[in-house]
């Protein structure tokens, strides 16, 4: 038995240098050439300036754009390093609110934004996945249907025919792969990027 | 649910399926020492590592030395990771300056990487340097994977050989398994991955400015590297926190297709090995029915309860299924499926936050790991699970008809069921164990994020997840404590290491054995009696088991949240 010992320590030395190094750091050569955009995080420039990223989404306030889904991200407070602050889309800490189906707070908060949402757009019935929190914290995307939803404010807002902001949404709008896999979606940085370049034409 | 839905489900199994005999054919080329297409390449990396460590690849060990050398591996393995933690903060590749891990949540990782189950007490992007994911915790996605498949082999060379003293050499074992499977899989898959939009690169993080002006600090990293790998080697543990729901993890429906199909594949694989070896394909069809029948009962139940949704958000005029905690791209149909497939293997990794799930749908992942992840199962641990059941359903079978039962020409005798019962009752010794320390004890108590009967399933999903070494979380509770720490630690250690050596003993005990030649009295373990009987079997073990603790979590949360309780 005793001679299973040494083949237990220098197998993990090269298991190391075979998959933990030689494999990972091919994989970045390889990568960086044949798929340099993807591999460095499908970066957005403008001007010559990073804005983010396609696939990261960006916490929307202004009501002049569409607004992605809540976020419950959170930050280093600040003032005291123990303790976490809310910050939404905090790309550098994904997360999910974390928060089961029988809790007080989560529905006490979807209960808010319902409220919040429906002034905003009497009348008409609020999309489930704008009132909750996606798993990442970072969701780059919303239904379709949350997207219409924001249409009247957006149209308002920007001075532009509902008609002209609901085509653009539905240029945005992204379906099924293959029409089988996942759910539609708009992706809200690009949508508001188009609502963007449509004001400067 | 939808027709869409029901239809990506269905989709999901038709490929895993299909996988099943090309994988199973080219694996038990893999484990039979034969030459394969990749040999001219890796052949000589084969040699050399077997040169530099002393090992003579014609030399079979017996059981108990298979034992010792797959101990004393992880042994060493657990060592370098702990102290590539310790250290990271004076070693290279380390943009982002993250100082040395504590020590009890070194201790906690490295136990959680060296024994397959990816348990994450940290937010990684805020903890861990490239080198230490890279170095460390790839490596571990690799080895630990591979001595996992290792294991399941030798068990099922315990079944196929007669009247023999060893059962395979686990260094020729592991290094085949990581060079001709792991390793070309990862290659391709993890550059697909970077096509569809996983980062792969070694650069700081990127500051940017949103277009609303604020400011966005984006985690970077070698990504798509470690994604496939953690995905075929059921780990599970996230590069991110968000784990394969962040969008650099996952970025597209396909990526999230591929991923599931990656948990599956290997341990479905290895249903068909076993067959192969065993020289009866159809005794491997009958281990995949049974795993494919409890499936099919989780992901219906899942998705059924994540469609129907919460009925005191219903109430506030929202209609649709559940969405917290889920992202759009995948929906509730890929989300339900990823949660089931994730628990049914012992993966982990999760593209919807397990905590935010409805009460019936958060109980299907527990349960499925608190059966023992025999449902496809852990690479390799899968199979040895699901055979240890098949022991002791061949065991009731027998003692209802009065025969010695029989497994494939062996028979199954006192030892083998004592070591089967010995190595299945260590689970629900930690998981319930643990947890009833857990809440007697205010570190205990201090954990769960959520009140009522959802932080007691919080509590007992963090056992059950380290002892079946799944790893997946409620990951509202903070388990980033000694305690907590330090309780998991045992708990995976437990449910990886005290399970296996009763296995291993059973294999080296069936290698001995002679081989029975079937008669009329034989009772044929490849047919829709054995599976039912398997099922029913596995079922009402873990139903007894389980059951008031799952009745004091979930269940009691479901009636709750149905008669508008809130915590």
């Amino acid at each position: 038995m005793l001679r299973e010992i040494r083949p237990a320590i220098v197998m993990i030395l090269v298991m190391t240098a075979i998959t933990g190094l030689a494999y990972p750091l091919a994989m970045t050569g390889i990568a960086q050439v044949v798929f340099p955009h993807q591999a460095n995080g499908s970066l957005i420039e403008k001007d010559g300036k990073v804005i983010g990223s396609e696939l990261i989404g960006q916490n929307f306030t202004a009501p002049g754009y569409f607004h992605g889904r809540p976020s419950a991200t959170t930050d280093v407070d600040p003032r005291d390093p123990t303790k976490t602050v809310p910050a939404p889309y905090n790309a550098a800490n994904s997360s999910g609110s974390n928060a089961g189906p029988t809790s007080k707070a989560l529905i006490d908060r979807v209960k808010e934004d319902v409220e919040k949402l429906e002034a905003g757009n009497p009348g008409a019935p609020v999309p489930m996945d704008l009132v909750t929190t996606s798993a990442s914290g970072l969701d780059p995307d919303i239904s379709p249907e949350a997207a219409l939803f924001q249409v009247p404010r957006v149209a308002r807002e920007r001075k532009l025919s509902e008609d002209r902001v609901r085509q653009l949404v539905q240029a945005n709008t992204a379906g099924r792969w293959m029409g089988l896999l996942g759910e539609p979606r708009v992706n809200v940085l690009q949508l508001n990027m188009s609502l963007d370049a449509l004001a400067k034409r | 649910m939808t027709f869409n839905g029901w239809l990506q489900i269905a989709f999901f199994a038709a490929i895993v399926t299909l996988l099943v005999k090309p994988l199973g054919l080219y694996m038990t080329r893999v484990f039979s020492g034969e030459r394969t297409f990749l040999s001219p390449v890796l052949g000589p990396v084969e040699r050399a590592t077997y040169w530099l460590c002393g090992v003579d690849e014609r030399r079979e060990q017996r059981w108990v030395v298979y034992a010792v050398a797959m101990l004393l591996f992880s042994l060493a393995g657990f060592l370098t990771l702990y102290l590539l933690m310790r250290l990271q903060a004076v070693l290279p590749f380390n943009p982002a300056g993250q100082p040395a891990v504590e020590e009890g949540l070194a201790f906690n990782t490295a136990m959680s990487f060296d024994t397959n189950t990816n348990w994450q007490s940290y937010v990684p992007e805020t903890t861990m340097s490239y080198l230490v994911q890279m170095a460390g915790l790839t490596v571990h996605n690799f080895v630990s994977a591979a001595t996992g498949i290792a294991l399941g082999v030798a068990l099922i060379r315990g079944f196929a050989r007669r009247s023999a003293d060893c059962i395979g050499n686990f260094w020729v074992d592991l290094t085949r398994c990581t060079l001709y499977i792991l390793l070309p899989i990862s290659i391709m898959v993890g550059l697909f991955f970077v096509w569809q939009g996983v980062p792969q690169n070694l650069g700081a993080y990127t500051e940017t400015t949103t277009l609303e002006g604020a400011r966005q600090v984006i985690a970077q990293g070698p990504v798509a590297s470690q994604e496939v790998i953690k995905m075929m080697g059921t780990n599970g543990g996230g590069f991110f926190n968000a784990n394969s729901a962040h969008p650099f993890e996952n970025p597209n429906p396909l990526t999230n297709f591929v991923q599931m199909v990656l948990i599956f594949s290997l341990g479905a694989g290895l249903t068909n090995v076993f067959g192969r070896m065993v020289g009866d394909e159809r005794q491997g069809w009958a281990v995949y029915a049974v795993m494919g029948l409890l499936f099919l009962g989780g992901v219906v139940t899942a998705y059924w309860a994540e469609a129907a949704g919460n009925p005191v958000l219903a109430q506030l005029g929202l209609a649709g299924g559940n969405m917290e905690g889920k992202e759009v791209r995948f929906g509730i149909p890929a989300s339900a499926l990823f949660a089931t497939v994730t628990t049914d293997a012992s993966c982990g990794a999760v593209n919807a936050m397990h905590d935010s799930l409805t009460p019936l749908g958060g109980l299907v992942p527990l349960f499925n790991m608190q059966l023992g992840e025999i449902i496809i199962g852990g690479v390799g641990a899968g199979l040895y699970g699901m055979l240890l059941f098949a022991i002791i359903s061949v065991f009731v079978a027998g003692l209802m008809v009065g025969r010695t039962p029989e497994y494939l020409g062996k028979k199954i005798e006192a030892r083998e069921v004592k070591m089967a019962m010995l190595a299945i009752l260590i689970l629900p010794l930690s998981i319930l164990g643990f947890t009833a320390i857990a809440t007697a004890v205010d570190a205990g108590l201090a954990g769960p994020a959520n009140q009522g009967p959802h932080g007691f399933s919080e509590i007992l999903y963090a056992y059950t997840s380290g002892t079946a070494n799944n790893g997946s979380a409620f990951a509202g509770i903070s388990a980033n404590t000694m305690f907590y720490n330090t309780t998991i630690g045992l708990a995976m250690f437990i449910g990886r290491f005290l399970m296996i050596v009763p296995m291993v003993a059973i294999a080296g005990s069936l290698a001995a054995k002679k081989i029975v030649p079937a008669s009329a009295g034989t009772f044929p373990t490849h047919g829709g009696l054995f599976v039912g009987l398997v099922v029913g079997v596995i079922l009402i073990v873990g139903g007894l088991t389980y059951f008031p603790a799952l009745a004091l979590g979930p269940l009691v949360e479901h009636l709750s949240m149905n008669a508008g309780t809130l915590f």
